[in-house]
C-alpha cells in the first residue's frame, strides 16, 4: 500500500516537472518578457540592466530552478496586463470557480449515473431512446452555445434567472468569498452550472451506460442470473458495482476537466472565476497568468488523479493486499 | 412422435424436452439454431450431450434454464420439468426456478465468478436467495458445501476473493454456488474445457458424486467423447441443431447407428486402437444459414441414399432404450436391405 | 435456413448497395437525415459564392442603414428586405451564415487532416519503431489525453500569438487555428494505428520486404491502412464534429478567426451582445446552422461506430 501511494506521488511530482518546464518555456521564450514590463521609451542599457536583475542572462538551468522554487512558494510574477502578482489574481478568482465546479460536477455525476443506469437496463424502451438522443445533442450542441440558449429563454424571455455575474457573495475569513449563502448567489449559479455540468453529465451518463452493457454481458453475470438472483440484485449488487470501478477513474478526470471547461462558461456568463482571467491572458498574451494557470490545472489534475487511484485501489479487491502477487 | 424416454415403466421423467425449436430472426431471415430437439433426463441420471461446436449443445442448456440471449428465443416445442412446462413461465417465476430447481455450472471459471465479491458474499447470497435462513445459518452451509467440493480450509479460505483461488479452485467454487440451493437438475455446460487437463478428471468427479449422493440429474455438456465416456450414463449426439442418436453410452460408444456418430466415435484414440485407423469425417458441419435440404448430414454421409436428399429423418424408436434420426433404420428402408 | 437466405446479388453497385453497411445505412433514419442535412451544408458552404445574395465581406456593399432589419421585413429606411435579417453592420445573415459556414468547414475539415496525417505518422513510428520512441510518444499522448483538448487548442493558440509579430497574427489567424485544434486531437489516431502496426510488423511479408531491400514502412503504410480505415474514418467523422465545435467556441470567445471572417462562432458571439436589445434572429440563425451541423456530423460518427462495431450496439 505505502509502495504503491509512494509510486504514485513520485510520478506525480514528474509530471508535474515536465508542466513546469513546459510553463517555464512559455514564459522565456514567449514573446519578450523585457519589452512587456518596460515601456517604449527605456534606453538599451536599461533593458540590459533589466535583464541582468531578472537573471535572464543565466544559463537555462538555473533560470528553471529559479522559477520552479518560486513556483513552489506561488511566485509567478507580475501579470503584463493588469500589473498585480499574478498568484493574488488567481487566488482572488479561485473561489467562484471551484464554487461553480463543485455545483455542476456534483449534479453531473448523480444525473449522469443515473440516466446511465437506466438506459443500460431498459434498452429499447422510448424513455431511455429519448434520454440517449437528447444526451447525442448534449455531446453535440457546443458549451457555449448551451449557456447562450439558456441566457435567452431563462434570463431574457422568462426574465427567472440572472444572466450574468456572481451575485451578492459572503466573505468568509477574508480569503473566500462564496456565493452559496445568499439567495442572489445561488440563482446565479443555475445556469452557469446547467451549462457547465450538461456536457459532463451526458459523457458520463454514456461511459456509465457503455460499461454497464458490457458488464451486463459478462459471464459472472450471466452466473448470478442463473443461480436465480433477483434482478435487483444482479443489475445493482453485481452489475452496478463492476460497472462504477471503471467508471470513478474516468468521472474523476472528467471532474478535472470541468474546472478547464469553466474557461468557456466563465466567458459566458462573465463569471468572475479564473477561467475567464486565463482567457483574456490567451488573448493578450499575458504569459505569466498562462503560465501559472497552465501550472495550476496541472496541479489539479494530478492531485484528483491521485485521489481517484486511491479509490480504485479501495474499491477494487483485486489490487489489493497481494498485488504483486495477484496481478502483473 | 413417441418420447425417447429410456424406461417407459418410469414414472415422468425429471426434464422431458420435446421438439424444441430455437430461432434467431436475422436480416436475412431467420435462423434455426435448434430444430425439434426431443430428448429426456430421468431421475439421478447424468446425460451427455456431444457435438461439434455450433451444434446446438449450449443453446439447449440455455432454451431449458431460460437465458437464451435475445433475440434467440423458443419458437416452438415444450420443456416440462418434472411434468410442469417451464418454457412459458413468467420471468419471476422461471427466476424461483433457476438456481433452486436448476443449477448451471459455466465453461471458464475465471469469468464466473463476481471479481468484487468474496466468495462467502457470492455463495450466502444465493443460499439466502432460495431458502429461508439466517445469514449465519447460510454461513455454515457454505462452508461445509465448499468443504465437500474439495477447498481446503473451508472455513477460512471463504473470506477469500474469486482471484486468490487457481482455475480449478475456482471451478469448485462455481459448483458449490450451482449447488447450494440443492438443485434436482445440474447443466454443466463444458465445464472443464478451461481447465488445466490435470484437474479436470476431478472436477467431473466432484461434480458426479455430489450429484449422485443428492439424486440429482446431469446434463454435461461437452465435445470430449471421453469425458461423456467416464460419467454419463446415456448420451446425445447433437448435430446441426438437430439430435441425430440418443442411447446408453455404453451403446453408442461400441456400435453407433447414426453414421455422423460412428464417424465422431472413431475420432476419439483408444490405446487398444492403431492411429492410422482413425477415422475422419469429410467436410465440416453446415452453417445455420446452409443447412441442406432432408437429412442435414446427407452431404458428408457416407451411407447416403436419395431419400436421406429429400426428406428429413424423424428420431426412430430402436426398442432398446436408443433412438436414431437416420433413414436406415426406418421400417421402409429395411425392407429393401431384407429384400 | 437456406430456403430464407437470400443470394447476394452480382453487380458492383448492387453488392455495395446489398452490404451490411449500407443496409445499416439505409435502415436507420437517424443516419440518413444526418447524412442529407451534412450534405446540404457542405454543399451550400462550397456554393456559398453562387447562392449567397450578398458578399458580406465586401465592405462596399454594405449599407449600415440596413443594420437591424429584422427577417422578411422592409428596411425602415432603405425599404430592402432579407430573408433572415442583418446584423449590426447591415450584413445579410443569410449570406454571412454560408460564408461562416464555410469557414468553419474549412477549418474543420483542415484541422481533422492535419490531425490524422500527424497521428497516423507518430503511430506508424511508434509502433515500428517501439523502444523508447513509442514509450515517449505514448506517454505525451496519455498526459495530452487528461487535459481536455479545448484547453490545450487555447494554449497552443495563445503561445503561437505570442511567436507571432501582432502584425500577422489577423492574416495568420486561421492557419494557427487549424494547428492547434489539430494537435490537441492527434492522440487517438495515433493510437489505432499504432496498435495495429505492432500486430503487423512481425509478420512474415514485412520480414521479407526488408530482405529485398523495399522500405518496411512503405509496406506496413499499404497493408495497415486499410485495415485501420474503418476506425480512423469514425475518429475522423466525430473528430470533424469537435474540430467545427472547438472552432466555434475559440471565435465565440474572441480568440479564433478574426472578426473580418466572421465563422459560425463569432456570429453567434456578435449576436449574443445583441440578445437583450431583442434582435434575437442575429443570434438563433447561426445558432440552428451551426447545432444542425454539429448535430448531424456527430450522428453520422455515432452511427458509423455503432455501424463498424456491432458489438457496441
Amino acid at each position: 500500500m505505502l509502495a504503491f501511494i509512494l509510486r504514485r506521488v513520485l510520478q506525480s511530482v514528474i509530471v508535474m516537472l515536465t508542466v513546469a518546464l513546459v510553463a517555464f518555456a512559455l514564459f522565456r521564450f514567449v514573446g519578450d518578457p523585457i519589452a512587456s514590463m518596460v515601456g517604449q521609451e527605456a534606453t538599451l542599457a536599461e533593458r540590459m540592466e533589466l535583464r541582468e536583475a531578472l537573471g535572464l542572462n543565466d544559463p537555462f538551468i538555473v533560470q528553471f530552478f529559479t522559477f520552479l522554487s518560486r513556483a513552489v512558494v506561488g511566485d509567478f510574477g507580475i501579470s503584463y496586463r493588469l500589473q498585480q502578482p499574478v498568484m493574488e489574481l488567481i487566488l482572488s478568482r479561485l473561489p467562484a470557480t471551484l464554487e461553480l465546479a463543485l455545483v455542476s460536477g456534483i449534479a453531473a455525476f448523480v444525473f449522469g449515473v443515473g440516466f446511465g443506469v437506466y438506459t443500460a437496463l431498459r434498452r429499447g424502451g422510448w424513455a431511455s431512446s429519448s434520454i440517449m438522443t437528447v444526451s447525442l445533442i448534449g455531446v453535440s450542441l457546443p458549451t457555449f452555445l448551451i449557456g447562450v440558449l439558456l441566457i435567452w429563454v431563462f434570463a431574457v424571455e422568462l426574465q427567472w434567472l440572472p444572466s450574468f455575474g456572481r451575485g451578492d457573495v459572503v466573505d468568509l475569513g477574508g480569503w473566500w468569498r462564496t456565493g452559496f449563502l445568499t439567495e442572489s448567489g445561488r440563482m446565479s449559479m443555475i445556469l452557469p452550472a446547467i451549462t457547465l455540468g450538461l456536457y459532463q453529465m451526458t459523457l458520463i451518463m454514456r461511459l456509465v451506460r457503455a460499461e454497464m452493457l458490457e458488464v451486463l454481458r459478462a459471464d459472472y453475470i450471466k452466473f448470478a442470473r442463473a443461480r436465480g438472483l433477483s434482478n435487483r440484485a444482479v443489475n445493482f449488487g453485481h452489475a452496478l458495482k463492476n460497472t462504477l470501478v471503471p467508471v470513478i477513474t474516468i468521472t474523476g478526470l472528467q471532474l478535472g476537466s470541468i474546472i478547464a471547461f469553466s474557461i468557456i462558461t466563465e466567458t459566458v456568463f462573465q463569471w468572475p472565476g479564473v477561467g475567464a482571467l486565463f482567457i483574456n491572458s490567451v488573448r493578450f498574451v499575458d504569459v505569466p497568468v498562462m503560465a501559472a494557470y497552465l501550472m495550476l490545472i496541472a496541479l489539479v489534475f494530478v492531485v484528483i488523479n491521485l485521489i481517484v487511484d486511491l479509490l480504485y485501489y479501495l474499491v477494487d479487491p483485486r489490487l489489493r493486499l497481494d498485488r504483486s502477487a495477484a496481478g502483473h | 412422435m413417441s418420447g425417447p424416454s429410456e424406461n417407459p415403466s418410469d414414472k415422468t421423467p425429471l426434464l422431458s424436452v420435446r421438439d424444441l425449436v430455437v430461432e434467431f430472426p436475422t436480416r436475412r431471415g431467420t435462423l434455426r439454431a435448434l430444430d425439434k430437439v426431443s430428448f429426456d433426463i430421468a431421475q439421478g441420471e447424468v446425460l451427455g450431450m456431444v457435438g461439434e461446436s455450433g451444434a446446438g449443445k449450449s443453446l439447449t442448456g440455455a432454451a431449458i434454464i431460460g437465458l437464451l440471449e435475445p433475440p434467440g428465443r423458443i419458437a416452438g416445442g415444450e420443456i416440462r420439468l418434472r411434468g410442469e412446462r417451464i418454457d412459458n413461465l413468467p420471468r419471476e417465476k422461471m427466476r424461483r426456478i433457476r438456481g433452486r430447481r436448476i443449477g448451471m455450472v459455466f465453461q471458464d471459471p475465471l469469468t464466473s465468478l463476481n471479481p468484487l465479491y468474496t466468495v462467502a458474499q457470492q455463495l450466502i447470497e444465493t443460499i439466502r436467495t432460495h431458502m429461508d435462513v439466517s445469514e449465519g445459518e447460510a454461513r455454515k452451509r457454505a462452508v461445509a458445501l465448499l468443504d465437500r467440493v474439495g477447498i481446503p480450509a473451508a472455513a477460512r479460505r471463504i473470506d477469500d476473493y474469486p482471484h486468490h483461488f487457481s482455475g480449478g479452485m475456482r471451478q469448485r467454487v462455481v459448483i458449490a454456488l450451482a449447488l447450494c440451493a440443492e438443485p434436482e437438475l445440474v447443466l454443466a455446460d463444458e465445464p472443464t474445457t478451461a481447465l488445466d487437463v490435470s484437474v479436470q478428471a476431478q472436477i467431473i468427479d466432484v461434480l458426479k458424486e455430489i450429484c449422485a449422493e443428492r439424486g440429482a440429474s446431469v446434463m454435461l455438456i461437452t465435445h470430449d467423447m471421453g469425458v461423456i465416456a467416464e460419467t454419463a450414463d446415456r448420451v446425445a449426439v447433437l448435430y446441426a441443431g438437430r439430435v441425430a442418436e440418443i442411447g446408453p453410452v455404453r451403446d453408442v460408444i461400441q456400435a453407433a447407428e447414426h453414421p455422423y456418430t460412428a464417424g465422431l466415435m472413431g475420432s476419439i484414440p483408444t490405446l487398444t486402437q492403431n492411429a492410422a485407423r482413425l477415422t475422419q469425417i469429410p467436410g465440416s458441419m453446415p452453417r445455420l444459414n446452409a443447412i441442406p435440404q432432408g437429412c442435414a448430414f446427407n452431404p458428408r454421409c457416407p451411407k447416403v441414399f436419395d431419400r436421406c436428399r429429400t426428406d428429413r429423418p424423424e428420431l426412430i424408436d430402436r426398442d432398446n432404450g436408443r433412438h436414431v434420426s437416420c433413414w436406415l433404420y426406418d421400417a421402409a428402408t429395411q425392407q429393401v436391405a431384407h429384400d | 435456413m437456406s430456403e430464407t437466405h437470400k443470394p447476394r446479388p452480382a453487380g458492383r453497385f448492387a453488392r455495395a448497395w446489398d452490404s451490411d453497411i449500407a443496409y445499416s445505412f439505409r435502415t436507420s433514419p437517424v443516419a440518413v437525415v444526418a447524412a442529407v442535412v451534412s450534405v446540404f451544408i457542405i454543399l451550400a458552404a462550397i456554393f456559398a459564392p453562387l447562392i449567397a445574395p450578398y458578399d458580406p465581406f465586401n465592405p462596399a456593399s454594405l449599407n449600415l442603414m440596413d443594420g437591424f432589419t429584422p427577417p422578411m421585413e422592409p428596411n425602415a429606411f432603405t425599404g430592402n428586405v432579407y430573408w433572415l435579417g442583418t446584423d449590426n453592420q447591415g450584413r445579410d445573415v443569410f449570406s454571412t451564415i454560408l460564408y461562416g459556414a464555410r469557414i468553419s468547414l474549412f477549418v474543420g475539415f483542415a484541422a481533422v487532416l492535419f490531425a490524422m496525417v500527424l497521428g497516423i505518422s507518430l503511430g506508424l513510428i511508434a509502433g515500428y519503431r517501439g523502444g523508447w520512441v513509442d514509450s515517449l510518444l505514448m506517454r505525451v499522448a496519455d498526459v495530452q489525453l487528461t487535459f481536455p483538448s479545448i484547453l490545450l487548442a487555447l494554449l497552443i493558440f495563445g503561445v503561437a500569438r505570442g511567436f507571432i509579430p501582432p502584425a500577422y497574427r489577423e492574416v495568420m489567424a486561421i492557419w494557427v487555428l487549424i494547428v492547434a485544434i489539430g494537435l490537441s486531437d492527434w492522440v487517438q489516431y495515433a493510437r489505432v494505428v499504432r496498435g495495429a502496426t505492432m500486430v503487423e510488423k512481425n509478420k512474415e511479408y514485412v520480414q521479407a520486404a526488408r530482405v529485398i531491400g523495399a522500405h518496411p514502412v512503405k509496406i506496413l503504410l499499404r497493408h495497415i491502412l486499410p485495415n485501420v480505415m474503418g476506425p480512423v474514418l469514425v475518429i475522423a467523422t466525430i473528430g470533424l464534429a469537435l474540430a467545427i465545435i472547438a472552432e466555434a467556441t475559440l471565435s465565440f470567445l474572441g480568440v479564433g478567426v478574426p472578426p473580418t471572417q466572421p465563422s459560425l462562432g463569432t456570429l453567434i458571439r456578435i449576436g449574443q451582445q445583441y440578445l437583450f436589445s431583442g434582435e434575437w434572429w442575429i443570434l438563433l440563425f447561426p445558432s440552428i446552422t451551426l447545432l444542425a451541423l454539429a448535430l448531424a456530423v456527430n450522428l453520422l460518427g455515432d452511427w458509423l461506430r455503432d455501424a463498424l462495431n456491432p458489438r457496441l450496439r
